[in-house]
């Protein structure tokens, strides 16, 4: 029976990368949909009408949700190359709580750190300082976060990562930088050496162009609201 | 080498309930400890010193963080007893979704019911039950989201049933009107001794969240 896996994601996004990634490093063939957020298709709203959010896989028909869980579903369902989490359930749990640490504490303070203002942003910049430094200990001594071949974690902060330097240039920051980090910044040059991960970012000016029109549309928003 | 299991946790903390309720399950030997989290101990600091909370899993001296997380940790290592994840790499992706659902939806806009007035409260409360008529929803008619026994999602849910009374009170609705079948799906769990051992009594629960509002000034 032939295997049919369709991706709905969009270039910008890094959860939508990841699982580009994940896809590429198991060797599966796969149909990538790009989805215009301002005008979600039909199908991205049956197949996620609980979030309405991409990206979503849907292998033979079924689809699945939520970046992370996505990866773990490839991973589970084509185990033949490339695990991306190790077998053993400690080695798991404490791959799943860095790659949470990410998405739930790391990227929602980093955005505060980068846009916000006054005392806000300032505590926002401490533990965003705070959580690259935990970030760093945790890499220290490894080649990347999944040991000697990177997985699991390396993917889910990756392009997260990535996606925050973008940010930084938009907004002309300097809260993340190789003098501060140098363990986080040597690896991330060693993953945007390897062929197959460069491959899922965006071109860099396109990526920073978007950032900057979205930031911008946003702060416009913001002030009208406030204005009002 | 017999196991050393400790749970660093809090008695009302609907998270640590959910680690509980699992190791009673698979029948683990563990020793209980209950924070006191005004006042950090030394052992909860370096056993979690990202988020410096509970609930921990101390498993031969190594840390096991996020009660989801630790979930599905018991789960892997003991796995001969009461599985919580199904086998199929789908139906287990599935189960992660819901329990995730619950994760990201339910605490925090039931903090909002105990924490906020007004307008504020309303539309949190509209919130909350739009989340719950979604959950109740998906368990349609099966016994339990695991199907006929419960599963890594019903153990994620049931510890708010602890909560539902204040959740209640503070929004001034009754649950029950709105999703009775959610509601007959948390005393059918309340039937499992691993529950209803580890769940306090929902007055319990209500009295310390109006003391904790006292303290931190909430009226």
């Amino acid at each position: 029976m032939a295997k049919e896996i369709k991706l709905l994601g969009t270039w910008a996004s890094p959860f939508s990368h990841r699982i580009e990634l994940a896809l590429k490093l198991k060797g599966l063939q796969f149909q990538y949909l790009e989805e215009d957020l301002s005008n979600k298709s039909q199908l991205l709203l049956q197949s996620n009408p609980v979030h309405k959010k991409i990206p979503v896989l849907i292998h033979n028909g079924n689809p699945i949700s939520e970046s992370l869980l996505i990866m773990e579903y490839i991973d589970e369902t084509w185990q033949h190359q490339n695990p991306l989490l190790p077998k053993d359930p400690y080695g798991r749990a404490a791959a799943r709580f860095w790659a949470k640490f990410i998405d739930e504490k790391v990227l929602w303070t980093a955005f505060k750190a980068y846009n916000d203002k006054g005392k806000e942003q300032e505590d926002a910049i401490e533990e965003f300082s705070q959580q690259l430094k935990f970030l760093e200990e945790e890499l220290k001594g490894k080649e990347y976060f999944g040991g000697e071949r990177f997985g699991f974690v390396d993917i889910a902060s990756f392009f997260i990562l990535q996606f925050l330097r973008v940010l930084q240039e938009v907004k002309e920051a300097e809260l993340m930088t190789e003098e501060k980090y140098p363990v986080l910044f040597e690896w991330m040059e060693k993953l945007q050496g390897n062929e197959v991960v460069a491959g899922c970012l965006p071109p860099r000016e396109k990526h920073v162009a978007y950032v900057r029109a979205r930031r911008a549309a946003a702060e416009e928003a913001a002030s009208k609201t406030k204005a009002a | 080498m017999a196991d050393e299991v400790i749970l660093l946790d809090k008695w009302v903390s609907p998270f640590g309930m959910r680690v509980r309720i699992a190791l009673a399950e698979k029948g683990i030997k563990y020793e209980y400890r209950d924070e006191d989290l005004r006042n950090k101990g030394e052992l909860l600091l370096k056993m979690n010193p990202v988020h410096k909370k509970i609930p921990v899993l101390i498993h031969n001296g190594k840390p096991v963080c996020e009660s989801n997380i630790i979930v599905q940790y018991v789960d892997e290592v003991w796995h001969d007893k009461a599985p919580l994840l199904p086998s199929d790499p789908y139906l287990r992706a599935q189960a992660r979704f819901w329990a995730d659902f619950v994760d990201k939806k339910i605490y925090d806009t039931g903090r909002k019911l105990w924490t906020t007035k007004g307008d504020e409260q309303k539309s949190a409360t509209e919130e909350f039950i739009g989340y719950l008529k979604t959950l109740e929803a998906e368990l349609g008619d099966k016994p339990y989201y695991g199907g006929e026994k419960m599963n890594y999602v019903d153990v994620t849910m049931i510890p708010f049933y602890s909560w539902f009374h204040t959740y209640e009170a503070s929004g001034n609705f009754s649950i029950e009107s709105h999703c009775p079948k959610l509601m007959a799906w948390a005393k059918r769990c309340m039937q499992h001794e691993s529950v209803s051992k580890t769940l306090p009594e929902p007055e319990k629960n209500y009295e310390f969240v109006l003391q904790m509002k006292k303290r931190l000034g909430i009226e």
